[in-house]
């Protein structure tokens, strides 16, 4: 007899998780993001911008309170799932029960299906609004934990990947993620939240800076080093003026979040990921 | 300020009027369209085919909705990002149409055709498209159904908020504002 035991999940209880986190993540924004559009309203200087604040608090609540999506952009259900190895799913696929998850949510929700396929020619909608994109990560213990984001695409869209020159140093990270945002203006619905990687390979570098967006905002990095970076990024940021819907304000981005890893000596790779305010993300453990 | 309120479909005179900065509430019609509408739509122009809509005086709207919930007029509906409709809306301007509701910048070659046909841009708010549905106050898909939440509707709104981005003048405010509130760190 095996000494360790096996928790087994039946995957149609992923089903069932994937569901709800789709229809809330929607509807009911975030605490800490609410929070960070009260205090930004505080801050902001222009009149413009924390009218554009007012809105979106209003918006917020009329989503919460009449149960619609906060944006009509639905988003792309994104998963970061940290899967325990002391689990054993079963009952069916893992990757099928969580798309059944977001046939079930964007259909029951009302949520818009924003997925197309053949994305160079036909770009047919896939009408359910999968697949998902799901990261895995194997970690010990026996609990499955999942992140969801409705990622929309107009945020996304403004996103970029830099491969610098290690010689370009801690200086032309920062240039690159200040004219990301910078160049984005008001595409991707300021303000913003920008999740930074850095590190790793071209694959990793862009999974990190999604991964840091998992982060709430207001919340300090526990490493004062990264911690300092992350500062001197959203002051920097905030500085370009771009202003609430890029109206001209005081307050263009919410939050600067980085993720990094060890890169290759000849490499220095750089992630922005742009998230617009409607920052939806929804955390449960099974 | 109070808002400006303006009547569509837009005249010459209303156009003239607007500067980039000016808040506005917009009531009347207004059309639905955005990537694959305005592929079809250039499309039909080619082809000198009629139209889903008159042009003249028309204003879009940027925005592929949400479902409607059972009872509501429309879902979610708030802007989509203009740019990509840039290839498009000279083309448009071209042929009467007056305004354009979405969010984010134009091309310049969009804004001189703005100046050159007198047109108009408004942004309305991204991310609060639960807020703006419900200035909408009717909803019917005139054309390609099949497009889903990238059909053409005719919409109804009231008193639906916006501001001038920019004008017929040359006015910017994305540039105005921006230069207002940057500094130096």
């Amino acid at each position: 007899m095996p000494t360790s035991s096996v928790r087994e999940l039946d995957v149609a209880e992923i089903t069932a998780v994937v569901k709800k986190l789709c229809i809330e993540s929607n509807y009911d924004l975030p605490d800490d993001v609410y929070e960070a559009l009260q205090s930004g309203k505080e801050a902001e200087e222009s009149p413009v911008g924390r009218a554009v604040f007012g809105q979106l608090i209003e918006n917020a609540d009329i989503a919460r309170r009449d149960r619609v999506p906060i944006c009509q952009d639905t988003g792309f259900a994104v998963f970061f799932v940290k899967l325990g190895q002391d689990v054993h799913l079963a009952g069916g696929d893992f990757t099928a029960a969580v798309s059944e998850g977001v046939r079930q949510g964007y259909a029951e929700g009302y949520l818009r299906k924003s997925i197309a396929e053949e994305p160079a020619q036909a770009r047919r909608n896939t009408k359910d609004n999968t697949p998902a994109v799901i990261h895995t990560e194997i970690v010990p213990g026996d609990a499955v934990e999942m992140w969801m984001m409705a990622k929309g695409g107009g945020a996304e869209n403004m996103s970029s990947l830099n491969m610098l020159k290690p010689s370009q140093g801690w200086r032309g990270m920062v240039d690159a993620v200040v004219d990301t945002v910078s160049r984005a203006g008001s595409n991707p619905c300021p303000p913003v939240v920008i999740g930074v990687g850095i590190g790793g390979t071209i694959d990793m570098v862009t999974v990190l800076a999604k991964k840091a967006l998992l982060r709430d905002i207001g919340s300090v990095h526990p490493d004062e080093r990264i911690a300092a970076m992350e500062a001197e990024l959203l002051q920097k940021i905030n500085a370009l003026g771009v202003g609430p819907q890029g109206l001209g304000g005081t307050q263009t981005c919410l939050g600067v979040f980085i993720e990094e890893m060890p890169c290759h000596i000849a490499s220095m790779p750089l992630a922005v990921n742009v998230q617009c305010h409607a920052q939806r993300h929804k955390y449960v453990v099974l | 300020m109070a808002a400006k309120e303006i009547r569509t479909p837009l005249s010459d005179e209303v156009v003239e009027g607007l500067h980039a900065g000016d808040e506005v509430v917009i009531t009347g019609v207004v059309y639905q369209a955005r990537d694959a509408a305005h592929k079809r739509l250039v499309e039909l122009l080619e082809t000198g085919e009629a139209m889903p809509f008159n042009l003249q005086g028309a204003v879009v709207y940027y925005m592929g909705p949400s479902p409607a919930k059972p009872g509501n007029v429309i879902g979610s509906a708030g802007p989509t990002t203009s740019g990509r409709m840039d290839a498009y809306a000279p083309k448009l301007m071209a042929k009467g149409l007056k305004g354009m509701i979405g969010k984010g910048l134009r091309t310049p070659e969009v804004k001189q055709a703005m100046q050159r046909h007198k047109a108009v841009y408004f942004a309305a708010t991204g991310g609060a498209g639960a807020l703006l549905a419900q200035r909408i106050v009717a909803n019917e898909v005139i054309a390609w159904p099949e497009l889903g939440a990238e059909a053409v509707a005719r919409l109804e709104v009231k008193d639906f908020p916006a501001i001038v981005v920019n004008d017929c003048h040359g006015g910017d405010l994305y540039e105005e504002g921006r230069a207002r509130y940057e500094k130096t760190v």
